[in-house]
């Protein structure tokens, strides 16, 4: 029998609620040899500006990193789908030794040349930032012959977290609605969506509940993303950022810039949508035929939801429940769509949560909860074990971890296909979660065994 | 459907590329052996993104460690981050086996990694330290891969262990398969183990045993045979019973280590060979000049004529005749061919990979009739026309366009001219065959669209007859599905 110990330097990184009386630590560069779950810099630019899909998306670097993300997310489009093809410099040893801004100027061109985007983005990967290219004075120069915005995103992915890379993709998106600025009125009654991705097809289902509400949806960044959008955001009223932790940044800029105030919600589960929906109608309170409509449609969509979510909370109620997820916001939102199954969450974490977001996670949870920062497959699996949970939620990596442990698992992931925001996003939820907790083959696993294997000294 | 432009001249950007990078096949030989965790010395993205790449292929934990390089890193050299990650890996999980590969990173920055590890072997004692050289620049996954298995050859049979012939007496096999699925190292297994024709397994904890090194798959003519890598266990295990923070499975160390010890070793692909002939090493040319180890180079045994070969060298090597099983399939093979000769002839399929398996591929294909109208891969070891034209009889590659370099969206340009039939190769080629409107059929890696892409086999009688149905099958279900009057016998 195997048993899991945790690395000394990752112990305050772990918190049992009710147990542990440290603050837990968070926002540190992962531990050297263990494994993260996280990605890097450049990941967290592409997921952010990907959706855009009339934008050229190239990735300055070797191989590999455009390789391994080429149509990696469910982001639909509604129209020009260039965003799913994989753009890639593929630096040579040459290249490396005598530079790549000759190779990434050709390549621009050609590129803009055969595919017509509206704009181009060139994500520096690791390699680009050794040698130095100056992709700024690149970019530039074939901006002013092609006459589109190109513009460089550093994503190098060493310099920094996810996090950082989401900085650098607002930076590109606030310089894309700079450039283009023309002192345009305001659109009454108007918002930008932030922070959706139109993963299988979210933000229509989003956009609909604002039409109903009536009110217009002026950008969305990025999900079904258009240059021409993007750059006639500063005209909406308000911004209302989903994701906390990517697009924060760009809502903040464009306060500070055009005064556009934002405010954060979330789209998961019942509760949070009509927070957000209600909190939306609430800022346009000088036209209450909004909040009215809006009553209107979270009464219509929740009942028409009730009973299904009814009929499966009977099986649902008292299983347990494993999260982990990159960016805290969902985590919160989970744990209130868990709850509303019944089921209680003994496990939650995330790639990059800050302390904020540890905070209330700690209010949030159960006593005996375990909160993870950045953890690793081993410690993943060992708590997974301990608490006996039923389910998983998570992304692709963590995937195997489930099922090798024997227990279900649901994709929240941007690799996922079904919509899970909303009403019906939250019947899609738990139909999923559904289907796997009560599938008949963890009768066939040889899970009982488990718990013998848990280590008493971690 | 004919794309809307043809560009011949060349193109400066990769556009959906036909390759991955060099660090993931070394991190996929390191998965295949014993007790032994990959340890990419670069960022931390690298490594995530490779795991995400191989988990969706094998549906399996697939852990790779990174060194996490920061900015101080990249600045100040990569020595601390290195050291670190070595004996936090080794505390974790206690390995065998560290198999350290570079990234293009580390390897810009310039890192001498075995200054780095000196005196590292000792600290994290009995942990194997394993080190390959991987700049993904400067290649495909491919050469990481053969790069890895040729490192840990090298690193487990160093020259002052040069054994005496005495040692010699017992056969002994090493087998260097590349990179094939799980299913595909299983055949071999069973291949190998029934050349034996064991009646008494051998007893592997006896002292005897220990001291020669000698596994479970003893022969019962006295030849035994390791299979590097294997990760064939360890990539698609059973459920966990109990917690594995290394999955079982893989070629144990110390089999490697006795591979100087082995009377031959057999490697396949004709590619790997010509870069051997160029000078190049690989695991089964370091053990040749090393130890004078006898090295059988073949191609993958894709279809009848490979297979054919690979038994000839095997019966040789082994001095036992084929058994009858074997002689059975092939002749269940062949008779399968000619039954389905007029569903496939002058069929014209795009073939695409690594430049060895479309070699492997396209043979087989020729021999049943259908004209492989492009053999195209991301690789370019400039070997790609020669064993082609070795392999291809000359009515055939005259219909062939061979193209080393190339990425999917070139290939959808070039293949839609050719009006090919349909398209052969891993999943990265749905696109493609959805553009063109023409079926796929899926082998190789990756498969990520698919569950039980690893359990797809390709070599053998067996592989050839799995994939002979698979493609006839796919070409009359399309007859079907386009026929009006929808067909009940085909
Ligand atoms: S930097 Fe090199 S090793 Fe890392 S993903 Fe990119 S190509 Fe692969
Ligand atoms: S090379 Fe850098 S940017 Fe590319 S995947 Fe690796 S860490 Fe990320």
């Amino acid at each position: 029998m195997e048993t899991i110990s945790v690395l000394e330097d990752r112990k305050n990184q772990i918190y049992r609620k009710g147990q542990d009386s440290f603050d837990i630590s968070c926002e540190k560069k992962s531990l050297a040899g263990a494994v993260s779950q996280r990605a890097c810099v450049f990941c967290g630019s592409r997921v952010v500006l990907y959706p855009i899909a009339d934008a050229l998306h190239l990735i300055h670097g070797p191989i590999g990193c455009a390789s391994y993300t080429w149509d990696i997310r469910g982001a639909l489009s509604s129209g020009p789908e260039l965003h799913r093809m994989s753009f890639s410099t593929d630096l040579s040893e040459t290249d490396i030794v005598f530079g790549g801004e000759k190779k990434l100027e050709k390549a621009l061109f050609e590129l803009i040349e055969e595919y017509e985007p509206k704009a181009a983005f060139v994500y520096c990967t690791c390699i680009v930032g050794i040698i130095g290219d100056d992709v700024e004075a690149v970019c530039k120069k074939v901006a002013a012959k092609v006459g589109i915005p190109v513009l460089p995103v550093h994503s190098e992915g060493f310099k920094g977290t996810k996090k950082d890379g989401y900085k650098a993709a607002c930076d590109a998106l606030f310089k894309l609605i700079e450039l283009n600025r023309k002192p345009e009125k305001q659109i009454p009654l108007s918002i930008n969506i932030l922070g959706e991705f139109n993963i299988g097809g979210e933000t229509w289902i989003i956009k609909e509940y604002y039409r109903r509400m009536g009110i217009e949806v002026v950008a969305v960044m990025t999900g079904d993303g258009r240059v021409a959008e993007v750059q006639s955001a500063h005209r909406a009223c308000l911004n209302v950022v989903q994701c906390s932790g990517s697009l924060t940044y760009l809502a903040k800029d464009m306060e500070k810039a055009y005064g556009i105030p934002y405010i954060r919600v979330s789209y998961f589960g019942i509760e949070d949508t009509s927070d957000a929906l209600y909190d939306v109608a609430a800022f346009f309170e000088d036209t209450p035929k909004i909040m009215e409509r809006t009553k209107t449609l979270v009464q219509e969509e929740v009942k028409t939801i009730l009973p299904e979510l009814s009929a499966l909370k009977k099986d649902l109620t008292g299983k347990r429940a494993a999260i982990y997820v990159g960016g805290a916001f969902k985590a919160f939102s989970l744990i209130k769509a868990l709850k509303h199954l019944g089921m209680a969450v003994v496990l939650v974490g995330s790639q990059t949560g800050n302390k904020d977001d540890y905070a209330l996670l700690r209010e949030m949870c159960d006593p005996g909860t375990v909160i993870l920062d950045d953890a690793n497959p081993l410690e993943l699996a060992k708590y997974v074990m301990e608490k006996d949970a039923h389910l998983f939620i998570g992304g692709v990596k963590e995937r195997p971890i489930a099922y090798k442990l024997g227990i279900g698992f649901c994709d929240h992931n941007h690799e996922r296909k079904i919509p899970l925001v909303g009403f019906e996003g939250m019947e899609n939820f738990a139909r999923e979660v559904h289907e796997t907790v009560t599938s008949p083959v963890w009768d066939l696993v040889p899970r009982k065994a488990f718990n013998r294997a848990i280590s008493k000294k971690g | 459907m004919m794309p809307k432009k043809i560009k011949t001249k060349p193109y400066t950007a990769t556009r959906n590329a036909c390759k991955m990078c060099t660090p993931l096949g070394a991190a996929l030989v390191f998965h295949g052996i014993e007790g032994t965790i990959p340890l990419l010395h670069g960022s931390q993205g690298c490594s995530t993104y490779m795991r995400r790449y191989l988990i969706s292929h094998f549906r399996e934990p697939v852990d790779i460690a990174s060194s996490n390089f920061s900015e101080d890193t990249a600045i100040f050299g990569g020595g601390d981050n290195l050291r670190l990650a070595i004996e936090n890996v080794a505390r974790q999980y206690t390995p065998e086996m560290i198999g350290i590969a570079t990234t293009c990173l580390s390897e810009t920055i310039g890192d001498d990694v075995p200054m780095i590890l000196d005196g590292m072997d000792k600290k994290v004692d009995p942990t194997i330290l394993v080190h390959v050289s991987t700049p993904s620049y400067t290649g495909t996954h491919v050469d990481g891969f053969h790069g890895a298995v040729h490192a840990v050859v090298e690193r487990c049979n160093p020259v002052t262990e040069k054994t005496t012939d005495a040692l010699k007496t017992r056969k002994k096999i090493n087998v260097f398969p590349g990179m094939l699925s799980n299913e595909d190292i299983r055949h071999l297994k069973e291949i190998f183990t029934d050349f034996s024709d064991v009646r008494t397994p051998i007893d592997t904890q006896s002292p005897d045993a220990i001291k020669n090194g000698i596994d479970s798959y003893a022969m019962g003519n006295n030849t035994e045979f390791t299979i590097l890598p294997d990760y064939s266990e360890r990539l698609e295990g059973p459920s966990w019973e109990d917690y594995q923070a290394i999955q079982k499975g893989g070629t144990p160390v110390r089999e490697i280590k006795a591979m100087n010890r082995a009377t031959a070793s057999m490697e396949f692909g004709s590619i790997l060979a010509s870069t051997v002939d160029q000078g190049e090493k690989s695991a089964g040319s370091l053990l040749k000049e090393r130890f004078d180890i006898p090295l059988a180079s073949l191609g993958i045994p894709v279809g009848v004529k490979a297979t054919d070969l690979f038994f000839e060298r095997l019966e040789e090597l082994t001095a036992t005749p084929i058994p009858e099983k074997y002689k059975k399939q092939r002749g269940r093979l062949i008779d399968a061919y000619v039954d389905g000769n007029k569903y496939v002839s002058r069929q014209r399929a795009v073939v695409y990979g690594e430049e060895d398996f479309v070699v492997a591929i396209a043979g087989f294909l020729a021999e049943v009739g259908i004209i492989p109208v492009l053999c195209a891969s991301g690789g370019k070891s400039g070997f790609l026309q020669k064993a082609l034209e070795e392999i291809l009889p000359k009515n055939i590659l005259e219909q062939v366009t061979v193209h080393p370099g190339m990425d999917f969206t070139r290939m959808e340009q070039t293949a839609g001219a050719l009006e090919p039939d349909f398209v052969i190769g891993n999943s990265k080629g749905y696109t493609l065959s959805r553009h063109l409107n023409i079926p796929l059929v899926r082998v190789g890696f990756p498969i990520h669209d698919r569950i039980g892409g690893p359990r797809i086999l390709h070599i053998g009688y067996k592989g050839a007859q799995e994939l002979f149905d698979t493609i006839v099958n796919t070409l009359l279900q399309r007859r079907q599905d386009t026929s009006k009057t929808g067909y009940a016998y085909m």
